[in-house]
């Protein structure tokens, strides 16, 4: 009942909180700057487009009369028109969303696989050198810019060692000679699907060094929670009495220790994949990656002001909607925080 | 000196001597930087994209500058980007949340849920699009930070008031008919401000952070100025080949939000370490 | 030769502030088939004696003893390889003995595949037929149960059935009924006495409770602020205990207190952990304390196997 209570609560929050970010991002697209037809009207408008615009965001009439006109159109999905890809932006952001969300899942594994091991470890050398050098990795992690660490890797990898490709998303060979047929979107999905191994390594080797430059700031938090978890978890009497009974080292730290530790895990992975949605847009420049990131920032450059009140409005949505789902799934998790 | 070591650990002295040094470098630029004309930007195309050489001790641009002294002239623009975003959200946030702490009840909830909203962005977009909106300029990509880092600032404010709010001297007060802008000033604002200060001095390395990957997608300031970000996504025309360009900025940018980190991981387990020796 | 042999054993852990003398000298001696009970109240050191056999103190403290011997092996250089193999624990407080994550399956199926060589199938069955020797009546269910599923009895005896999974024959009971209401602990003991008659096993029972020292032990030792102090058959050092912590202690139950009377207290408090103590622990609280009580090591008294050390003369009780 109180779960019930509590999914209720947050689900009417959420939807308040939508209605204020649709508002704010109105505020400042259309109030904010000092002429905002100027803005609208592309990159080196002249003195028509700039009326044009004038007329189409309807300038003269009362605020509320506008915001109802913008909530509706950002409703329906109706995001006007880029001005760099003639598109529908709505297409294009169908275009280039799965690419980015393929980033996002990818990394956040990445974080949780690096992370959270190392995060036992470091709980279980507690003090000794593993533990320092981990511990001043994750500070690292947290303060290396993300757009120095891509271009980083891409020196160390790409260039210098020649292992792995220096960007794009699949090697020109593949993309045209033998493209890979569109399915999900998620180019080593649709490779699996395909039985193309080919592709799936060329999409696997793609993706790696723009997915370990978005995991390295998750995974020195994964790293801190978990050995934290740990530290206390290792300290619990179960514990003992396993060391008491004989159990290996390895088989307590990793199958009776671990387990009690995954709680954090869960808040990671929310944070990993936010932290990715908007290093996608850093990451995606270095890494020449056709997402949603690369999207904004060549917006960015071409003045295309539609886009960029349009991808921030529909990334925002989504992260709404993607910390309601975790708030929910802890809960369901452990029933003491729909008590808070 | 030692008594510094002790309170910080090693560590945590040497990033203040880090942070230190860049403060230092920001005021002193133009005395000690090899070539001050080309820090402020004037061109030198006859040793453009030179690689690190006893001459320009960390190489040269596009157009020939020492990169050296322009990274040295950025100092002024980072740091000053850094502090004037910490204070710009002090501004706004201390205010709102000693207001919906201090009074609570509807103006709690509506501030709060005002904060929610702002806080429900993804930081780096929201800046993104106010700076898009206002315009590059330096002035412009500060306020676009302040924006996003205000809500912070409101929440630590307000569980700071929340706690003194119940303290007996506060309730003193207020009985004696002291009026509430009296109490706030006198006995609220003093308590909150030193930890939200503490909080926002090391914020700087994270907000420099932010200000360095707006210049990074060109919505900061405007060349010939120098600065940190910029000066990265400039020199990835050059990259990886003449990689000096955009490394050494880069670099800069990882050593001073590193040294900001370590600093406050070090205050923080002072404090922590305090609290445990007097259990 | 006797099972376990200890002889002045010490433990003393470093801290910031000092050392933390756990154990200052204990000496017991446990034949194989016995059911020995160390008691004495909280911070006497009967837990880190026990954790001391089984070498899981923590980390920096220091072990001595003249002698600390299991089945002739020192037990300073082998407790790692003992552990789990021929020493094993059931510790304090089931519900927290038990990782609450993971299926009693789980948790028995781990003790046994570290012991024993068995496929799958042979140790779900081997399983459920130690859940079966402690007496749980549905082991099938309890297999498949999670451990806050449980009672605390049956919690106990899936506690005890893992001891068992390891195959030793020495088992460190530490404060088997603590945590359990009067009559399960009872059962539970009873259980253990007959598993060591079964199985042939050698029990050492710490506890405070006099009782469970009178119902399930066959020899006793009474430690005091670290050392032990009487140590014999339990009949005898019920009846005619020689130390007077232990005759103390004996007054000081419930029962033995006449009807409506005041119960009996001792006045005082242990020494401090981290202080040095010259002569007789006790001194300070005996109401037959002398002179020469605080300035020497008292010498043992005693006769056969019931000794106890004290500067009194023997029959001054």
């Amino acid at each position: 009942m109180e779960l019930l209570r509590y999914i209720l609560r947050r689900t009417v929050l959420s939807a308040f909180v939508v209605v204020g970010v649709t508002f704010l991002v109105f505020v400042v697209a259309q109030v904010v700057p000092s002429d905002p037809a100027a803005l609208y009207a592309g990159p080196r408008p002249t003195a028509e487009q700039i009326e044009k615009a004038r007329q189409e965001l309807n300038l003269d009439a009362p605020l509320p009369a506008r915001f109802a006109t913008f909530a509706t159109a950002m409703a329906s999905g109706d995001f006007g028109i880029s001005y760099k890809s003639r598109r529908l932006i709505a297409q294009d952001l169908r275009a280039y969303l799965p690419a980015t969300l393929e980033l996002a899942v990818f990394s956040t594994g990445l974080a949780l696989l690096i992370g959270i091991p190392l995060g036992v470890v470091a709980a279980a050398r507690q003090g000794r050198w593993p533990d320092r050098i981990g511990s001043f990795g994750s500070i690292a992690a947290v303060a290396m810019p993300t757009f120095f660490l891509a271009m980083i890797l891409q020196l160390v990898f790409a260039q210098w060692l020649g292992v792995l490709p220096l960007s794009g998303r699949l090697s020109r060979e593949i993309s045209i000679s033998a493209p890979l047929p569109m399915v999900t979107g998620f180019n080593m999905i649709d490779a699996l699907l395909a039985g193309r191994l080919d592709a799936f390594g060329d999409a696997f080797a793609h993706l790696i060094l723009p997915a370990l430059t978005l995991a390295s700031y998750p995974a020195g938090v994964a790293m801190r929670l978990t050995r934290s978890a740990m530290i206390e978890i290792l300290e619990r009497r179960h514990v003992v009495a396993a060391r008491a009974l004989g159990l290996s080292e390895p088989r307590i730290l990793f199958g009776h220790a671990l387990p009690n530790a995954m709680g954090p895990a869960l808040t990671v992975i929310g944070l990993s994949f936010a932290y990715a949605l908007t290093g996608a847009v850093l990451v995606e420049i270095i890494f020449a990656w056709p997402g949603l990131g690369r999207y904004v920032s060549e917006a960015i450059l071409a003045k295309d002001f539609p886009v960029i009140a349009a991808v921030t409005m529909v990334v925002t949505i989504c992260y709404v909607v993607m910390n309601l789902l975790i708030d929910i799934a802890q809960a369901l998790v452990d029933p003491r925080v729909a008590l808070s | 000196m030692k008594k510094l070591v002790q309170r910080l650990g090693w560590p945590g002295t040497i990033a203040l001597a880090v942070v230190v040094l860049f403060a230092a470098a920001a005021i002193l630029a133009p005395w000690i930087a090899p070539y001050p004309a080309q820090g402020a930007g004037a061109p030198n195309v006859a040793a453009k994209l030179q690689p690190p050489s006893a001459a320009y001790w960390l190489g040269t641009d596009h157009l020939g500058r020492d990169i050296l002294s322009r990274i040295l002239y950025a100092t002024r623009v980072s740091l000053t980007n850094g502090v004037l975003i910490v204070a710009f959200s002090l501004l706004i946030g201390l205010p709102v949340g000693l207001a919906a702490g201090y009074f609570g009840g509807w103006i709690d909830e509506a501030l709060m849920r005002g904060t929610d909203v702002f806080l429900a962005f993804p930081a780096l977009l929201l800046a993104v699009l106010m700076a898009a909106a206002l315009g590059p300029g330096f002035l412009n990509s500060i306020i676009a930070v302040a924006v996003t880092w205000w809500p912070w600032y409101a929440r630590l404010a307000r569980a700071e008031v929340l706690v003194l709010r119940g303290q007996p001297y506060v309730e003193a007060a207020r009985l004696a008919g002291v009026s509430h802008p009296r109490i706030i000033v006198r006995h609220i604002l003093p308590a909150t401000g030193r930890p939200l200060t503490v909080q926002a001095a090391l914020d700087v390395g994270p907000a420099l952070l932010t200000a360095a990957a707006l210049s990074f997608l060109g919505l900061g300031v405007l060349p010939p100025t120098a600065d940190w970000g910029q000066m990265v996504d400039a020199g990835r025309k050059f990259f990886p080949a003449r990689w000096w360009y955009s490394a050494m900025p880069g670099m800069t940018i990882f050593l001073v939000a590193l040294a900001f980190s370590v600093l406050g991981d070090a205050l923080r387990d002072r404090k922590g370490g305090a609290a445990r020796a007097s259990a | 030769m006797p099972l376990l042999d200890v002889r002045n054993l010490s433990v003393s852990i470093p801290t910031p502030d000092g050392d933390v003398h756990a154990v200052r000298s204990v000496s017991l001696q446990i034949e194989r088939g016995e059911i020995h009970g160390v008691i004495g109240e909280s911070g006497c050191g009967k837990t880190m004696t026990g954790m001391a056999t089984l070498g899981l103190v923590p980390k920096g403290a220091r072990i001595a003893a003249d002698r600390f011997h299991f089945d002739g092996e020192d037990l300073g250089a082998n407790a790692a390889r003992l552990r789990g193999r021929r020493i094993g624990l059931i510790s304090q407080d089931p519900a927290a003995a038990l990782n609450p994550v993971l299926s009693i399956a789980r948790q028995l199926d781990d003790v046994i595949r570290t012991h024993r060589d068995m496929p799958r199938q042979a140790r779900r069955a081997e399983a459920a037929s130690l859940l079966a020797a402690t007496g749980l009546p549905d082991p099938e269910r309890v297999l498949k149960s999670y451990p806050h599923q449980l009672s605390g009895g049956m919690q106990q005896r899936v506690v005890i059935a893992q001891a068992l999974a390891t195959g030793a024959d020495f088992l460190i009971a530490d404060e088997p009924t603590t945590a359990l209401d009067v009559s399960v602990g009872a059962q539970v003991l009873a259980l253990l006495r007959r598993l060591v008659t079964e199985r042939g096993l050698t029990v050492l029972m710490i506890t405070h409770d006099m009782d469970v020292i009178a119902e399930a032990c066959d020899r006793a030792t009474v430690l005091y602020a670290g050392r032990s102090v009487e140590t014999g058959p339990v009949g005898a050092v019920l009846r005619s205990p020689g130390h007077p912590y232990t005759r103390a202690l004996l007054s000081a139950l419930p029962d033995a207190a006449p009807h409506g009377a005041r119960l009996a207290a001792i006045d005082g408090s242990i020494p401090p952990p981290r202080s040095a103590i010259t002569g007789c622990a006790f001194a300070p609280r005996c109401p037959q304390a002398m002179a020469v009580c605080s300035a020497a090591v008292p010498p043992e008294r005693g006769r056969d196997t019931h000794r106890w050390l004290c500067h009194l003369p023997e029959d001054a009780a």
